[in-house]
């Protein structure tokens, strides 16, 4: 077993282009919390997180636009999903 | 983002001899599957020389290399390539598809195809993509480790030109349905694994953890030290096969690659790429015979569907069929690697009892259960 995992280094070598102004993915106030439980598990981008408050964190920023939180949850636990806007998002310099 | 590997055939028909100038990596001349638990590893290995025949080849790529190469090709052929835009949504009349909407600008066609990925919105505004099932996909996480040119020939065994494809199945997917993979790029590797979403409640950690465990597993540990992590990306891979490819025709529009699921895992080969291209080529054959005609409502596009049927397209993915719920038993990811490590364990160690060989086995075999087996393998066999 290796040291936890930080994904936010991973996501700093990334190149992003944040639309400040729209989030293209939405959650839900009342969030199922069974279903962000699995969103915490499986989100790549690690963007899903419960605080010290009990609180769902969530932030688009870092959003490698897998699709895995649509496809898990839908409408369970995301109010939209979309991808950015054009020009926006990750950047993938290799792929 | 793709997870780097590209069968050539299908490219290969359409512009031949591709390779000789397009930006591929590595041709696959190495090609590994593993079972692995956390501190074991058992690999078949095979070598083979790349085949003279250019369509039996397979290449890795890096897509930010080689889509740019390929449009290219396209726009030499009169396409018109336009990056950047977000396609929010689908000009319809009358339940006819005329054109798509990008924020203020509409673009009227004769003729839609939606190859907009996995996540299809525009396939299910368009009525043809269901919801999309967890069962029915994986999602993949990469990292492109930078080594030198000389490190991965050095560590895979390779030439310049050639490298190696590897499949592990355990641990790296924490013991669910899914595996790791490892491709060897000019001067990176590309390393991940896969995992298949509806067993996410059964995790014992993240998806982002396997990954950073599987890097460190004593196997693969050597062979990317040193190497720089040059990008970090996910995509969700269709895996659910014949069973979610959707409605492929409507009127004014068609839906192709990805979008379609038209993916295929049988364990030992993943391919996505070759059938995308494939119905890239056939969804333009069946545009142009509608052209011909001037209609294009879902009668005229349905030449779609026939040509895939006709090709390898529908023949894998039909001849596949029962692959996905083969793969989709905990026993593949957990017992059976387990299994294999232990005997193999037990086969090269010397420690001074005179146990035969064909006992221990047993023992692992039994533990396994021998009607497991014996019911996993008939499975298998009949699954591919």
């Amino acid at each position: 077993m290796s040291d936890i995992v930080n994904t936010d280094i991973k996501l700093g070598v990334n190149k992003f282009f944040v639309d400040e102004e729209g989030a293209h993915i939405k959650l839900k106030d009342d969030a199922d919390r069974a279903e962000v439980k699995k969103l915490i598990a499986a989100c790549p981008a690690g963007l899903y997180k419960i605080d010290d408050e009990d609180n769902l964190q969530f932030d688009y920023a870092g959003c490698l636009e897998c699709g895995t939180c649509r496809i898990l949850c839908g409408d369970t636990a995301l109010e939209s999903w979309e991808y950015p806007q054009g020009t926006f998002g990750v950047e993938y310099r290799f792929g | 983002m793709t997870g780097g590997r590209l069968y050539a055939h299908s490219l290969e028909r359409i512009i031949p001899g591709f390779a000789e100038e397009a930006p591929v990596e590595r041709c696959v001349v190495h090609e590994k599957i593993s079972f692995m638990n956390e501190g074991s590893c058992t690999t078949m290995d095979h070598t083979n020389v790349a085949s003279e025949d250019p369509a039996e080849r397979s290449y890795t790529v890096l897509r930010s290399k080689f889509d740019p190469w390929l449009a290219e090709k396209a726009e030499d052929e009169g396409a018109n390539y336009i990056p950047g835009i977000r396609v929010d949504d689908l000009i319809m009349r009358d339940g006819k598809v005329c054109g798509v909407v990008a924020g203020e600008d509409e673009l009227e066609a004769d003729v839609v195809v939606l190859a907009d990925g996995v996540n299809s919105l525009l396939g299910q505004k368009a009525g043809l993509v269901n919801k999309l099932s967890p069962h029915h996909c994986a999602v993949g996480v990469k990292e492109i480790i930078k080594l030198s040119r000389q490190q991965i020939n050095d560590r895979f065994g390779c030439t310049d030109k050639e490298g190696a494809a590897w499949l592990l199945a355990g641990s790296p997917s924490d013991n669910q349905m899914g595996g790791g993979f490892l491709y060897t790029n000019e001067e990176s590797i590309s390393l991940g694994l896969v995992f298949g979403l509806h067993n996410i409640s059964s995790v014992t950690k993240s998806i982002p953890q396997m990954l950073e465990d599987f890097k460190h597993h004593p196997m693969i540990a050597p062979l990317i030290e040193g190497g720089e992590l040059l990008e970090y990306s996910a995509h969700v891979v269709p895996e659910g096969g014949r069973a979610m490819v959707p409605k492929m025709v409507a009127d004014g529009v068609l839906i192709a690659g990805d979008a379609a699921g038209l993916c295929l895992n049988v364990g030992y080969t993943v391919r996505g790429m070759d059938l995308a291209i494939a119905s890239g080529e056939a969804a333009a054959q069946a545009v142009i015979k509608a052209k011909e005609a001037g209609n294009f409502n879902s009668d005229s596009l349905s030449a779609y569907t026939k040509l895939l049927q006709d090709s390898f397209v529908m023949k894998d993915l039909d001849l596949y069929s029962n692959t996905p719920e083969f793969l989709d038993n905990s026993r593949m990811y957990n017992e059976y690697p387990d299994m294999v490590n232990s005997m193999m364990h037990d086969l090269f160690t010397v420690k001074g009892q005179s146990t035969p060989v064909r006992k221990s086995f047993l023992g692992h075999l039994r533990k396994a259960g021998i009607m497991n087996l014996l019911k996993d393998g008939w499975k298998g066999v009949r699954a591919i």
